[in-house]
């Protein structure tokens, strides 16, 4: 079968049933290496890497890179452009179906009682899910948790640059309502200032 | 056709500047869609995130494909979402095609350290503002404990969590109804 119609189809079916956001995708990914040649697994996890530390949704960095990666192994940089495209395309195409096909239905159902039920007990609940969320973006940022386990040393849990970075840009964006790009990029910059 | 255009811009922005999952991207949703552009309440973008969360594919995506669509229908739904996939398609391809040894970089690591505090001060005030307007009652109040304590201290699917309440919600305001009825 064709490279690039391969890559749809596998992608196509990747987005379909992995349900969760990015990282509900990579046992997909996986067994699309174990199929085909042109995917290897063993750069995966470098790969997910990269897609983690790019901007950017990590399921649609992997499915980037997954199809150029595919793309490139047949026919160089050309072809694994086109299958960077192919592959992330097909990747949002059942959402965007899915989507709009209930945004279709919730908007029949705007003013029915038993919907507005369901998001009152929805929304706290998604609230709390990206709490835990925060809490854990938190302490992988401001603390080395494993550094306990090698050292057993309390102190070097903490990131003491990180924390203290962490002060600052709260208090400040508590007095300044600044874009996030411009939380961000200040950021990236002290990062490497004082190379944390 | 201008406000497509602008659709694309704002989801290719925030395309451009989430680092971490789906909850990243709320910080620039908020300023963006809700504060600057009013497309959307941060009602509605809890909603979203909801179904978002509990049906097929990356959950960004799936915010975005909603917020265009409640704004400018089908061909809103494809621009936002094209927005939002651009800025991973050319960063990717340039890294894949020209810079192999991207992780290899010191600089990287250090500009990554940076930012991942800047997300956690950021997703952490993205919370506080949905709590302002998600949690209103003491049964709200129970809803985000529960969710919060089974994403911390279980690996149980999110899918589960967002069940649960979508039954709790409509018990509770079955029952709240039916008192309110009485009285």
């Amino acid at each position: 079968m064709n490279v690039f119609l391969a890559l749809f189809f596998e992608f196509f079916k990747t987005g379909l049933f992995a349900v969760g956001g990015g990282l509900a995708t990579l046992p997909f990914l996986y067994n699309i290496a174990e199929k085909y040649t042109w995917l290897d697994a063993a750069n995966m996890s470098d790969m997910i890497a990269v897609s983690e530390s790019t901007p950017g949704p990590i399921g649609v960095n992997m499915a980037t890179y997954c199809g150029y990666n595919a793309g490139y192994t047949l026919g160089g940089v050309a072809s694994g452009i086109v299958g960077g495209i192919v592959a992330t395309l097909a990747l949002v195409l059942p959402s965007v179906i899915v989507i709009l096909i209930i945004a279709r239905v919730l908007d029949k159902f705007k003013n029915s009682t038993l919907v507005d039920n369901a998001f009152k007990g929805l929304r706290p609940a998604v609230c709390g899910l990206i709490a835990a969320a925060a809490l854990s973006v938190f302490l992988s940022a401001c603390f080395n948790i494993d550094a306990f386990d090698k050292t057993s040393d309390i102190a070097s849990v903490f990131d003491i640059k990180a924390l203290i970075l962490f002060v600052i840009i709260f208090v400040f964006n508590r007095k300044v309502k600044l874009h996030p790009i411009f939380v961000i990029i200040p950021s990236a910059i002290v990062g490497i200032l004082l190379k944390m | 056709m201008k406000e497509l255009f602008q659709l694309f811009l704002a989801f290719a922005r925030i395309g451009g500047f989430t680092f971490g999952g789906g909850y990243a991207m709320l910080p620039m949703i908020q300023s963006e869609i809700v504060e600057r552009k009013k497309w959307a309440t941060e009602e509605e973008v809890m909603n979203y995130y909801a179904v978002g969360q509990s049906t097929p594919g990356v959950i960004a995506v799936n915010t975005a494909t909603f917020i265009g669509y409640k704004n400018k229908g089908i061909p809103g739904a494809i621009f936002a979402t094209l927005g939002v996939i651009t800025p991973s398609i050319v960063i990717i391809t340039v890294i894949a095609a020209f810079i192999r040894n991207f992780l290899e970089y010191e600089i990287v690591s250090h500009a990554l350290a940076g930012i991942n505090v800047a997300v956690a001060v950021l997703v952490i005030n993205a919370v506080v503002s949905l709590w302002k307007k998600g949690v209103k009652n003491v049964f709200g109040f129970c809803m985000f404990l529960a969710a919060f304590a089974i994403s911390v201290l279980t690996n149980w699917s999110p899918i589960i969590v967002v069940v649960v309440a979508v039954l709790a919600g409509t018990l509770y305001g079955t029952y709240s109804g039916r008192k309110a009825g009485k009285e």
